[in-house]
């Protein structure tokens, strides 16, 4: 519906039949150019979001052919079971964890590669790269490398006289590793974005507090950091949200999830690993979807108000 | 040369700048390089070393006798050529569909009056939101009644419907000038011919960034066909080196496995060195104003 400055709907006099005819046609057009995408969107996104609700409410084992109807125990259990509470602090931890690294060392990196030097757009484009490449891939050299026997890492402690330590057996050094491996995939990223920010400060900026006599310290916290700070805000939501959709590293890392079961991983294995528990996976999906569409709408609404969507 | 260049050039110089420069500038830049690059290069070195220095206690940096055995191996294990092939074709096929489906809806949300074009911009908005994992279940009940568990198809299906493209197209057109389209209109020319003469030429670096986001992003794809095909013959590559890994388990066949690991990220990495302008851009859409 058209509204006008006001507010109120405006008075449209009756179509003519030409008009109307035009409409029809234009909906037609309309359809024919947006239709298949739409349903397609429907069909493997909406669709899926509204079943989900309802297999969560299931009692049901993955390729049975009948089910059980569980009410709400499915979510009782995610958020009550020790199980749940254990895949809570996973996720929180690892996402907590990988966001504030990747976003520290993604601001030093950023520092680093800010300035006119030879070799400067060769060097961003190097630590970008972990960034797009396939998480198996990068699993698996990473497997390599923490090997405590046969892993580079494993030859760097013996040089030193100590052993290395068994990053697979022990749940928490196990999450400790795969976090590490996330940060460096992801770190390029926080540092382009972050990058790109510096890069729209003002120089006389900054030179105005240089010729003030502020001291490089007093510059970064007073001014640059500051001036940072929808930069910052924006890599906080988006490095959360994928940090929380995390999935091709944990497998390929930790192949049965030994203390790095993260909601997503967690859903994986409840729904298509060991336990083909497809009612208590559908759950999962659910709260998962909830939380991150709420941070999601909750960037939309308080920080991208400038942004015109419509 | 002025005096006053030969002192800004002997300052450029000094020991102190120097210094100032390696220490300040370089440096870090280094250090930051060889985090990176040093695991992907020691990756590439192993796909070319013997089982017999990979399994030892003094590692040497170079391989002493190159070979192409893990190659072959993982070739023997894996039907190297058909998961390839695999990935080949729903990246490809994937890929295609997807930026035609996000430029004619971008186009219909941007060009074509309808009244409640609004109403479906927001439903793709949402849409963008919902996380692929939360979809998994149901899509997979779906894909299964259809009868696409281990088909091509089954593994490019569900992820057609494409949010991102057609919003960032979507941002695109509404740049281009109306006149431009208005002009075309006046001469008779349909919406098709509007879209393939006028809009698509003009938007080409924009569908290009988006082609390659998303040909980026179906390569890697790996959630999805593993969950859907358990068959070498429809696998796609990340998923028949995750069957690798499970054949090989930790016997130390790490040189199989890194010349695994190099087949999945080179292609990416030679894409993004010579698109990343393009790559970059898209994946960071929004993130600066």
């Amino acid at each position: 519906m058209r509204f006008s400055a006001a507010g109120q709907p405006r008075r449209v006099p009756a179509p003519s039949p030409h008009r109307r005819r035009q409409r029809r046609r234009d909906a037609l057009v309309f359809f024919a150019f947006a239709g298949p995408n739409l349903l397609l969107i429907a069909t493997f996104i909406y669709f899926p979001l509204l079943s989900n609700v309802y297999y969560s409410t299931l009692n049901w084992r993955m390729g049975a052919t009948s089910a059980t109807s569980a009410g709400l125990d499915n979510y009782v259990r995610l958020f009550t079971s020790a199980q749940g509470a254990e895949m809570w602090r996973v996720t929180i931890t690892f996402t907590v964890v990988t966001v504030v690294a990747s976003m520290v060392l993604g601001l030093l990196v950023a520092l680093a590669l800010n300035r006119k030097i030879p070799g400067i757009t060769a060097s961003r484009t190097a630590v970008f790269s972990p960034y797009v490449l396939s998480g198996v891939g990068v699993g698996m050299v990473w497997n390599f490398i923490f090997d405590p026997q046969l892993g580079v890492l494993g030859h760097v402690f013996r040089a030193f006289g100590a052993s290395s330590p068994e990053w697979y057996l022990d749940g928490d050094l196990a999450l400790g590793m795969v976090m590490m491996v996330y940060v460096w995939k992801n770190l390029g990223f926080c540092a382009v974005v972050f990058l790109a920010g510096l890069q729209s400060i003002p120089s006389d900026l900054i030179e105005a507090a240089r010729i003030d006599r502020a001291g490089a310290l007093t510059r970064f916290f007073k001014l640059t950091l500051p001036l940072l700070s929808p930069t910052v805000f924006f890599l906080t939501v988006t490095t959360i949200l994928s940090s929380m959709q995390a999935f091709d590293i944990l497998k390929i890392m930790t192949p049965s999830g030994n203390g790095t079961n993260t909601i997503v991983f967690e859903l994986y294995l409840q729904g298509f690993g060991p336990y083909q528990n497809a009612g208590y996976a559908a759950a999962i999906s659910v709260v998962l979807f909830v939380v991150l569409f709420a941070i999601t709408a909750f960037q939309m609404r308080f920080v991208e108000k400038r942004v015109h969507y419509a | 040369m002025s005096s006053t260049h030969l002192a800004d050039w002997r300052q450029a110089f000094s020991r102190r700048n120097i210094v100032a420069t390696v220490l300040g500038g370089y440096l870090p830049i280094l250090l930051a390089l060889a985090v990176i690059v040093l695991p992907l290069l020691w990756m590439a070195i192993a796909s070319f070393k013997p089982a017999g220095e990979i399994i030892t206690m003094q590692p040497t940096l170079l391989p002493q006798e190159p070979t192409l055995d893990n190659y072959r191996h993982v070739a023997d294990t894996v039907p190297l050529l058909t998961v390839l092939g695999n990935s080949l074709i729903v990246t490809v096929v994937g890929s295609a569909i997807k930026v035609l489906l996000a430029v004619t809806t971008a186009y219909a949300l941007v060009f074509v009056d309808f009244r409640f074009k609004n109403v479906v911009f927001i439903a793709i908005l949402v849409a963008l939101m919902v996380p692929p994992e939360a979809a998994l279940l149901p899509n997979y009940m779906t894909i299964s009644a259809m009868g696409g568990r281990n088909t091509l198809w089954g593994i490019i299906l569900p992820g057609l419907g494409t949010a991102f493209g057609t919003f960032l197209l979507r941002q695109q057109f509404k740049t281009l000038p109306k006149d431009l389209l208005e002009a075309a209109k006046l001469d008779g020319a349909g919406h098709l011919k509007r879209l393939w003469r006028i809009v698509a030429p003009v938007s080409a670096p924009t569908i290009a960034t988006v082609a390659l986001v998303t040909i980026v992003g179906e390569w890697n794809n790996f959630m999805w066909p593993l969950i859907i095909t358990d068959s070498v013959d429809t696998m796609t590559l990340p998923v028949g080196l995750n069957l690798l890994q499970t054949i090989e388990g930790q016997t130390g066949s790490y040189g199989y496995l890194m010349a695994g690991a190099v087949l999945v990220i080179l292609p990416v990495l030679i894409v993004f060195a010579a698109m990343q302008r393009f790559i970059v851009s898209g994946l960071t859409q929004g993130a600066v104003k």
